[in-house]
């Protein structure tokens, strides 16, 4: 069992990290070959990072848009930060200071997220729009999340899974010396179920529209500056284009004719 | 009923070609007088979701010769299935946006009730995301390892005959007017889905007509108008000759004058079509009281370029690239941009990278400059006065052209584009009116004819895209009595003339903010 979970682990891990890294590099080489900020847009270089982080940190142009969804995806996120603050104790040896804050209170941060989610599927049922432009893998994504949200609140609040001994597990695996004495696979159920789905989301995350986390910083019509007359800018394939010509009569008859 | 049934079937099934089924409508186009919009009620209502209402707005298919002389096929690729799917391989390494913009989108919903076009024909596949979602399809299919694995679960969709016809209809029912993206919490841009799309549609053979045709007439003869240099030349000595009835004085209308300060380039529509030539007259009397030495050019005699809407680089290089030879032929120190949106967007963020740097012009102005910038700066240092009380029979409103709304900027500072022609209206009359602010500024509505698809087989389309800003333009008419709408853009103007009269309201309510200077300006001797 452990060594089981300790292959899909690290398989996980490598598929996730490599594939979100390639994905980050294909946008980030991909040129962009004219100036289309999305206007008004900042004039200035340090006008933009305010811009991109008023949409990653508070989903400004969705605001302005719809407040419910707002809402519903707002709450979700929140969550979502919060659970993967709290699992901080599963990744450092000793708490770091700071961190330790946030378990003063309880937040219930799986429940904020199941808010959030059950809201936003609840979006694609009932609104004739959203229902209209959802596929299966939409639906999907929010139950596995939902079920990830579920499955944590679970094992922390009414299965009491033995945190001492998932911390072990997980500091195994970090350290990479995972098959010490101390670091056997827990054995709950409930631990089983809710590590195998969030390992099977971060397989699928590089390959979906999950890369929306990473996407977000490499869209032109929010990074970009609005100078284009006062900075030039030219894609390197773009130099030395040929004019287009037309095509010549005696090639006419080529295409097609097959 | 009968009778047509039994004349239908006798007549000869008529065998479409492959292109033809692309290109030819489920439904027959309405006629002009089978229209029929929406009844204005001041109030833009969210349609309840139609499925394929509007699939048979489709424009007419580009002729073989005209897509030739453009460089693209004549017909329908016979390996137009992997030649499309190798251009949108080459596509995805070229544009950045449209690489993670396929990736991206979470579906939302956020954008779903954004665009006029689902607004006006309540069609699902006209909502921005169901539109890119026709794109997606083909990328998840070919490019992605989800949709060659799930397939349709992911939403993956082989490219056929039957998908490439709901790209032509669909992507031609985009004006790329950006408005969805403003709402989009990633900036996804479905201008550049749809640019993207119409130039890999040319580029197997299926072009649109109504722009590639004007692109070839660019070519040819010079402007989108298709006026060859002696008519442009006539048209501006007979103007200049009204010019001087109506205002007793010699005021110009140079062309070609080699050395001139300035050099002024406007969609050619504003040389003869109504309204426009009324906002030439107001750049012809600011140029002449300012006194500066000016002149337009039968090299640039068009400041449009359509190559934007198929999203070519290569053509919009191409005819961007006739203003070079007209710098080049006039040496002027300034370069002013007259009324147009997409026009002004190609000038002010796209020139630069095309066909810049413009280094033998004066670094001291904007290269280039809007004539709204131009004359705005005139009226705050006092060079020209303006008598308000000349458009005393106007109350006006403001149409924010979706192009320099959201593609460009005029002036320095972030949303130029919005008071500089706001604050030469508001110095040109007394009476101004603002629309509803969901419809105004960067959240404007495209009038309904943009992004090239101001063409009468799309008649219908335009009345429908037409509504949400009929609907706040009727708002303001009932509350306020506007009965001026200020436009800076000559496709609006083309678009507002045709479809106001359908919404049973006069086209003469349609004008360009210069006409608004040209009535009010002073003329004569200054102190």
């Amino acid at each position: 069992m452990t060594i089981l979970f300790v292959v899909l682990g690290y398989a996980t891990l490598a598929i996730f990290i490599v594939g979100v890294l390639a994905q980050v590099w294909k946008y980030g080489k991909t040129p962009s070959p004219l100036k289309i900020p999305q206007t008004p847009a900042p004039v200035t270089a340090s006008g933009v990072p305010v811009r991109v982080l008023s949409e990653v940190v508070l989903f400004k142009s969705l605001f302005k848009s719809n407040r419910v969804i707002w809402l519903a995806g707002y709450v979700f996120h929140i969550g979502l930060l919060l659970a993967l603050v709290k699992h901080y104790r599963f990744l450092f040896a000793s708490v770091p200071a700071g961190l330790s804050y946030f378990d003063t209170f309880e937040m219930y941060p799986g429940l904020i997220m199941m808010g959030g989610l059950a809201l936003l599927f609840l979006l694609r049922l009932v609104v004739d729009r959203h229902l209209f432009i959802s596929v299966m893998t939409d639906y999907v994504l929010l139950i596995l999340l939902i079920a990830i949200a579920g499955t944590g609140t679970l094992a922390k609040h009414f299965f009491r899974v033995d945190i001492t001994q998932v911390k072990e597990f997980m500091m195994g695996l970090i350290s990479f010396s995972p098959m010490g004495a101390n670091s056997a696979f827990p054995t709950e159920t409930i631990f089983l179920i809710h590590f195998s789905l969030v390992l099977l989301l971060l397989v699928y995350f590089p390959f979906s529209k999950l890369m929306h986390a990473a996407g977000v910083f490499f869209s032109p019509t929010r990074n970009q500056v609005d100078n284009p007359r006062e900075k030039r800018i030219v894609a390197p394939w773009a130099e030395n284009l040929p004019a287009p010509t037309p095509i010549a009569e005696e090639a006419v008859e080529a295409p097609g004719q097959a | 009923m009968a009778d047509t049934e039994a004349t239908a079937t006798e007549e000869e099934p008529k065998v479409l070609t492959d292109l033809e089924k692309v290109g030819e409508p489920s439904v027959p186009r309405k006629k002009p007088n089978e229209i029929h919009p929406d009844d204005l009620v001041g109030k833009i209502s969210i349609p309840k979701v139609e499925e394929g209402s509007a699939a048979g707005n489709k424009p007419y298919l580009c002729k073989p010769e005209n897509m030739e002389k453009l460089g693209f096929p004549g017909d329908l690729r016979t390996d137009w299935h992997d030649a499309a799917i190798a251009k949108m391989g080459d596509l995805l390494k070229k544009y950045k946006s449209l690489q993670v913009y396929m990736d991206i989108c979470v579906k939302c919903g956020s954008c779903t009730d954004k665009c006029h076009y689902f607004l006006g024909t309540r069609d699902g596949k006209n909502m921005p995301v169901a539109r890119a979602e026709l794109f997606r399809k083909v990328y998840r299919k070919y490019f992605t390892t989800e949709g060659k694995i799930l397939g349709k679960l992911a939403g993956a969709e082989r490219f056929d005959l039957d998908l490439l016809g709901e790209w032509y209809s669909y992507f031609h029912q985009c004006s790329q007017c950006r408005r969805c993206s403003v709402f989009c919490p990633y900036g996804i841009d479905t201008a550049e889905i749809s640019m993207a799309a119409r130039e890999i549609m040319d580029h197997i053979g299926v072009g649109q007509k109504y722009v590639n045709d004007i692109i070839v007439k660019v070519h040819d003869v010079g402007n989108n108008l298709g006026m060859n240099p002696k008519a442009l030349k006539a048209t501006l000595e007979s103007t200049e000759e009204d010019l001087e009835e109506e205002t007793g004085q010699k005021i110009r209308l140079p062309l070609d004058e080699v050395g001139a300060e300035v050099l002024m380039v406007t969609p050619s529509a504003d040389f003869f079509a109504s309204p426009h030539v009324e906002s030439l007259l107001g750049y012809a009397k600011v140029f002449h009281q300012a006194g500066i030495s000016w002149t337009f050019s039968t090299a640039a005699s068009e400041a449009g370029n359509f190559g934007m809407f198929i999203g070519s680089y290569g053509q919009m290089q191409k005819v961007a690239s006739r203003l070079t030879d007209a710098i080049q032929e006039i040496k002027p120190k300034r370069l002013i941009v007259g009324e147009c949106g997409h026009a002004w967007r190609i000038a002010y963020s796209f020139w630069n990278t095309l066909i810049g740097p413009f280094d033998s012009l004066d670094p001291n102005y904007k290269r280039p400059e809007h004539i709204c910038e131009y004359t705005l700066d005139l009226v705050n240092r006092g060079a020209i006065k303006l008598d308000k009380s000349k458009n005393d029979d106007f109350v006006v409103t403001m149409h924010d052209s979706c192009n320099v709304a959201r593609g460009a900027r005029m002036g320095d500072k972030p949303g130029g584009q919005f008071t500089i022609p706001r604050d030469l209206i508001k110095a040109s009359c007394n009476r101004y009116v603002e629309m509803d602010e969901e419809t105004i500024m960067e959240k404007t509505f495209c009038c309904g004819g943009g992004g090239g698809l101001l063409t009468d087989d799309l008649l219908e389309l335009r009345v429908q895209g037409a509504m949400p800003r009929m609907q706040a333009f009727h708002k303001v008419q009932e509350s306020h009595g506007v009965n001026f709408l200020a436009l800076i853009c000559a496709i609006c103007k083309a678009q507002f003339t045709k479809i106001l009269p359908k919404y049973g309201v006069g086209m003469d309510v349609a004008g360009g903010v210069h006409q608004l200077i040209a009535n009010a300006i002073e003329l004569g001797a200054k102190e």
